[in-house]
């Protein structure tokens, strides 16, 4: 019977088994289906709407409309009489790319000098560590500045920016796990075996730091957006007309007495955007571990 | 602090040497020392030579020339000593394959061989699984097929039947046996004499970082010159024996790394000792008493050595055979 059972369990690769093991995890189906379902409003939303992005609606009689289905403002105009439900979706877009580009960036750049350092320890662990020491001093802000006043104000230099900062921390964390997972048996194992110092990191030592990271990149995409948003006020970040949801949310506290909408429709996408990401990243960190078997 | 001294052995090709000795008696140090792997608060001295090339103080790039290839390393885990995340075809084939010693190809059959070698039943089978999908005695076994991959020279197997039942002992204890007589050295840890007594050409007693004796195994069983090795020839049940005879335990406990006494580091336990064993420190010399027991000798190709230690040798001021024959 027994024997039976283990011949029909399929045998998958790691993120085969993660994905199955994922599906058996309802919140986590929910929330990846929403982030879908707001990626595609994302993609596809603008189209929906009669109106374009930077469209001022003159025939309305006060610029700032509220939600109505009648004029077509699905979720009204905002105080310069531009189609909410465009620039919403507009800046869905622009927040998640940032987002996902600049949390790669630093996932990459973070997770690669952590482990190496970690797993490497002693010496060269100082230094790089003294490293990532000294770029935390470093004012975050006045950094992102030097680099896009001498580059020039562009969308890719935003995400390699805030990428660039973000990594400080994952390459902490991730250097704290290596440095556990170093004095773990199979990595010794590995060494025994005679591998080289980089396949060991690569194929035993970061695969078991991927539930830790997965979960910090999840965090650190809210931490993106609302610094993406943040640079766009200090006029920085992405430029009029186009927008994102930490903008549209900064301009729409402005006007929170007198259109309402203007706060609630882009903070309401954004509190979605970030609790499904944060339920996607408890199901995921749960998927990745292969010994949890339920 | 030093948690092992003056330890000196020897391990010829197609011949094992088992290393004995209590939890803590440093058996483990020293195999780790001689890979390079000890931890990163502690260091190696004196010399250890594999085929002629020195390990300790080697760097890692030497040492990397050894490891798998030339000693493998067969632990007392396999559940833990194999990473989690990755299939048995790749903990097989890793070796090889980043050696560039075979393609994938090439690398997979022989995992299907070596799996096959040590009695694996569906191999095709095991090598889309996961450590976790494989009960302990077939992961040791798959632990040992890895070990072997890369077709050491010499085998370190660090206590391979501790975490196993007795049946399966048997069949790892088996493979062992396999591999040594294909040619290959083998040094096994252990504190089980019963492995001792069925595996292996010679024995080293460890005792609080020291080795207090060496012998043929046959030597060592007959005739004991240690009262530590008597003693624990003593701790072992018999099948064939006095029933009612009580197991003989030995009184107290090793001493800690920290505090070992000056003299002999066994004599506060010792039934036989006088004043002078906790005066002064018995060196490891040769008995003239057994040397006639004969020596397994086998060319001495693959050898982790310190050149010239005695076959037989016991560090005791008031070695047993020796009083029985003054007797």
């Amino acid at each position: 019977m027994v024997e039976a059972v283990l011949a029909d369990a399929r045998r998958q690769s790691l993120w085969g088994d993660a994905w199955q093991r994922l599906q058996r995890s309802r919140m986590a189906i929910v929330a990846a289906s929403l982030l879908l379902l707001v990626c595609a409003l994302a993609l596809v939303g603008p189209w929906l709407s009669a109106y374009t992005v930077a469209q001022v609606d003159w025939s309305q009689p006060t610029l700032a409309t509220p939600p109505s289905f009648a004029n077509g403002h699905w979720f009204g105009t905002d105080a310069n009489g531009r189609d909410l439900f465009v620039r919403v979706w507009i800046g869905t877009r622009m927040s998640l790319l940032v987002a996902v580009l600049a949390t790669l960036v630093s996932v990459v750049i973070g997770v690669a000098w952590g482990a190496t350092a970690g797993y490497l320890g002693g010496r060269v662990d100082g230094w790089m560590m003294r490293f990532v020491d000294v770029l935390y001093a470093l004012p975050y802000m006045f950094f992102v500045i030097i680099l896009t006043v001498v580059f020039g104000r562009s969308l890719v230099l935003i995400f390699l920016a805030i990428g660039a900062v973000g990594w400080l921390t994952m390459a902490r964390i991730v250097r704290g796990q290596a440095l556990a997972l170093r004095q773990r048996e199979f990595v010794e194992a590995a060494i025994a075996l005679g591998l080289s110092p980089a396949t060991i990191i690569a194929r035993h030592v970061v695969p078991n730091l991927l539930g830790t990271v997965i979960v910090y990149a999840t965090l650190t995409v809210p931490q993106v957006i609302l610094f993406e948003s943040f640079l766009s006020f200090l006029g920085l970040g992405v430029q009029e007309p186009l927008t994102s949801l930490g903008r549209l949310v900064a301009e729409g506290a402005l006007e929170m007495e007198s259109s309402p909408w203007l706060l609630l429709v882009p903070s309401a996408v954004l509190a979605l955007v970030l609790l499904c990401l944060n339920f996607l990243g408890d199901g995921l960190r749960d998927a990745l571990d292969p010994r949890q078997r339920r | 602090m030093a948690a092992v001294s003056g330890v000196s052995f020897d391990v010829r090709a197609g011949e094992c040497l088992a290393v004995v000795g209590e939890s803590g008696s440093g058996k483990t140090q020293v195999l780790m020392a001689c890979l390079g792997l000890l931890a990163s608060n502690g260091t190696a001295r004196g010399s250890a030579l594999f085929a002629g090339k020195e390990l300790i103080g080697a760097n890692e790039r030497e040492l990397n020339r050894v490891r798998g290839t030339g000693i493998g390393l067969l632990s007392q885990d396999p559940l833990s000593s194999l990473t989690p995340h990755l299939r048995i075809e790749t903990l097989l084939t890793e070796g090889l394959v980043d050696r560039g010693l075979a393609t994938r190809i090439k690398a997979r059959q022989r995992a299907l061989q070596a799996l096959a070698e040590v009695d694996i039943p569906e191999p095709e089978a095991r090598l889309r699984q996961y450590p976790h999908e494989l009960s302990g005695g077939m992961l040791q076994r798959v632990a040992l097929a890895a070990a072997l991959m890369c077709s050491p020279q010499l085998l370190f197997a660090d206590e391979p039947t501790t975490a196993l039942d007795v049946s399966v002992q048997a069949r790892v204890l088996e493979l062992l046996a396999k591999v040594r007589d294909r040619g290959a050295g083998v040094l096994i840890i252990t504190h089980d004499l019963g492995v001792v007594a069925g595996l292996a050409d010679r024995v080293a007693v460890m005792y609080a970082g020291r080795i207090v004796e060496t012998a043929t195994t046959d030597g060592l069983f007959a005739a004991p010159e240690h009262p530590y090795t008597a003693a624990l020839l003593a701790a072992v049940p018999r099948l064939h024996g006095d029933a009612q005879a009580r197991l003989v335990g030995i009184p107290g406990d090793p001493p800690q790394p920290s505090a070992r006494p000056p003299g002999c580091a066994f004599a506060p336990r010792c039934e036989r000792a006088v004043d002078t064993c906790s005066e002064s420190r018995p060196e490891l010399t040769q008995c003239a008493s057994r040397n006639q027991l004969g020596a397994v000798q086998g060319e001495s190709g693959a050898a982790t050595t310190a050149r010239n230690a005695p076959i037989t040798a016991v560090a005791c001021h008031r070695p047993l055979q020796a009083a029985a024959e003054i007797a």
